[in-house]
């Protein structure tokens, strides 16, 4: 990282009249205002920045070089699986014959890229455990809010599947099936229970889904309690529409009691909810859809390889168990013949379900070939597809199984030889991530913020701090399976020489950052009175 | 290093209750502030508003994390700390002075389900 700052705006390097760009000469400058009504017309000028192009380039460039990102150096940032993003899934994304598509082009234009998407569909339900899987969401809060909307799809129909058969029942007619013709009626399961110690994005999504939270209590080992969940079921079960889970759980801890939740929720007539954010603790070693999970979302960014932090879009696909694929939303990529026709019928052909929604249901109810719709524009992310693609083949079968396993010895070798100074409040193995609570020597008044100030100063990216809450002094190290031993052994010794330096001179760490171009910022005048852009500076 | 203050009553989530007549006044223990760190946003609820025991009331937020607040008693609110919206850092400087709400007690009887200091105390041990 670099030691100076380069801490221009783009505004102070602006000179009047100074551009880039030429227009011709007779270019009318009132024609593009000109359509738009009299109210929606600027009065004052935009004053935006006016640079030359090199300007503009060297800036963007020097800026540019503030960022830490991993291909500058470790970055073990718990819950976040700051994994390698391989050089050769930009190529890949880079090629003009993905990069050119365009999402409305005909399906028979673009069967490769089509190809491509389907694959990747399957590749995840099988890693998942899955039925079916789609690609549409796009980023992993995307997927959960996807995921609880085909949930309550789900018990929808449900409700509505099980009005009808009443009805039948007097009438003495066969019941049919749902399956056809989605149509919907309220249903009593609006709460979703959540553990207390799950990732915030999961209250929230169930929220903005319209759906009520239920905390469930963690046990002082920060799994979930069993007997907690149970008494809560036989409170409301028959109103519970799932329950998010995250395993491993927020705490790096694998669930062991995984199978016994899985069955009480689904006794209950409830759906398990699986949030992938920690996927790659059990990458190719086991899989959800064994566990007993219904739907799930995985982080491509994180599990997969792509971009993210700042770096690049995300994406969330939402796999779901057999029986629910057709809640999923739209648009779809099927395969015709599907790939259980005998081999040798035809060519296959790559086709695209746009879900013709039509809203004249019967009895008021709307009708429509899929229970959602669409969640988002188009496809999705599709160059992220690309890429998590790209990772899956480069691994193959073979080495897909090394990723949970290898990710699991790092952060336990960590484990192991960070726990004389830092506090371990779980001991026994974690999974892809392990959590402190602070460190063992409380006495110098040294906090987690100030380890992971002092962190900076030795050019290593923060781990997660203050997450999860179960813990005062949370410090939460993952690092994932592509980091070498000597990567690691280096990051340890720094991080026993940061608690050294607490005991002999903790004023040293207390005011770090020393060596990074800011200083210990004031978080409190941050929150409080951010200021976001550069003319309201100038009008204060 | 937190300090507690006697004859008040605590819940577990660390909310405390000052009890004058047929009044109290909620906040959060010097313990819970501690915790928190630098709180920079104090969500509270509209005067006339009713908290109930064990449902959430409002929320602060701190630089760490954002924490809901949950009502140790139920009650009608006749009053909020206003001091709190331009300045919540006043539940670090002394969280006990800087009650958030008053309320008028609904049910005094529930008093009874929370902690006296001692046992605060050892709660949070």
């Amino acid at each position: 990282m670099n030691r100076t700052l380069y801490g221009n705006l783009i505004f102070e390097l602006s000179k009047k009249g100074r551009k880039g760009y030429s227009l011709p000469q007779d270019y009318d400058r009132t024609h593009t205002t000109a359509e738009l009504p009299e109210a929606l017309r600027r009065k004052d000028a935009a004053r935006l920045p006016e640079c030359d192009e090199l300007t503009v380039v060297r800036h963007y460039t020097n800026l540019s070089h503030n960022n830490f990102g991993v291909n500058d150096g470790f970055y073990p940032l718990g819950s976040c699986t700051m994994k390698y993003n391989p050089v050769i899934n930009e190529e890949i994304a880079a090629m003009k014959a993905f990069a050119g598509l365009h999402p409305l082009q005909p399906a028979e234009t673009c069967q490769g890229a089509l190809e491509v998407y389907y694959n990747l569909q399957q590749s995840l339900a099988e890693l998942a455990g899955l039925s079916e899987f789609t690609l549409n969401p796009c980023a992993g809060a995307h997927g959960e809010l996807t995921g609880l909307m085909v949930i309550r799809a789900y018990h929808e129909a449900m409700e509505n599947r099980k009005i009808r058969n009443e009805e039948m029942k007097k009438d003495e007619a066969p019941a049919s099936s749902y399956s056809l013709n989605l149509t919907f009626s309220n249903s009593q399961r609006t709460k979703v229970l959540i553990p207390d110690s799950a990732h915030g994005t999961n209250p929230a999504s169930a929220a903005v889904c319209g759906l009520e939270v239920v905390e469930v209590k963690s046990l002082a080992d920060g799994t979930v309690d069993v007997e907690h969940l149970r008494q809560l079921l036989d409170e409301m079960g028959n109103q519970v529409a799932a329950m998010m889970m995250t395993n491993p759980n927020t705490l790096g801890i694998f669930e062991p009691r995984v199978l016994e939740i899985t069955e009480m929720v689904h006794k209950a007539g409830g759906l398990m909810y699986y949030d992938g954010a920690n996927l790659n603790a059990l990458l190719g070693e086991c899989r959800p859809g064994d566990m007993g999970f219904d739907v799930m979302h995985i982080n491509l960014h994180k599990t997969f390889s792509t971009p993210h932090g700042g770096g690049g879009p995300g994406s969330g696909p939402v796999g779901v168990r057999k029986g629910l694929e057709q809640f999923l939303p739209t648009p779809r990529v099927k395969m015709e013949p599907p790939h259980t026709a005998p081999e040798g019928a035809s060519e296959p052909m790559f086709t695209i379900d746009f879900g013709n929604v039509s809203s004249s249901g019967d009895e008021g109810g709307a009708t429509a070939t899929s229970a959602l719709g669409s969640v988002g524009s188009f496809f999705g992310n599709y160059g992220v597809m690309l890429k998590a693609y790209a990772y899956i083949l480069s691994l193959g079968h073979e080495y897909v199984k090394q990723v949970g396993p290898l990710a699991t010895l790092n952060a336990n070798y960590i484990k192991e030889r960070l726990r004389d100074d830092y506090l371990l409040p779980i001991g026994g193995l974690c999974k892809h991530e392990v959590v402190f609570d602070g460190l063992v020597d409380k006495s110098t008044g040294v906090t987690t913020m100030d380890v992971a100030k002092r962190l900076l100063d030795y050019g290593y990216h923060a781990p997660t701090i203050y997450f999860p809450l179960l813990f005062h002094e949370s410090l939460m190290i993952e690092p994932t399976e592509n980091e070498s031993k000597e990567t690691i052994d280096a990051f340890i010794d720094v991080m026993h020489k940061i608690a050294a330096e607490a005991k002999t001179d903790p004023e040293l760490v207390k005011t770090a950052p020393h060596n990074t171009p800011i200083g210990r910022v004031d978080d409190v005048l941050a929150a409080k009175q951010p200021v976001t852009t550069y003319w309201r500076t100038l009008e204060c | 290093m937190a300090n507690f203050e006697s004859g008040l009553y605590y819940s577990e989530s660390h909310e405390y209750v000052r009890v004058e007549g047929e009044f109290g006044y909620i906040g959060i223990s010097d313990y819970a502030q501690h915790a928190l760190g630098n709180v920079v946003y104090v969500d509270m609820p509209e005067v006339d508003d009713e908290v109930t025991a064990g449902e959430e009331f409002g929320a602060v937020e701190s630089v760490k994390a954002a924490s809901d607040l949950i009502a140790p008693v139920s009650g009608t609110v006749v009053e909020v700390n206003e001091a709190l919206e331009d300045e919540p850092e006043l539940l670090n400087k002394d969280a006990f002075a800087n009650w958030i709400i008053k309320v008028q007690l609904s049910d005094p009887a529930e008093l009874d389900n929370l902690m006296d200091v001692e046992a605060y105390k050892k709660h949070c041990e």
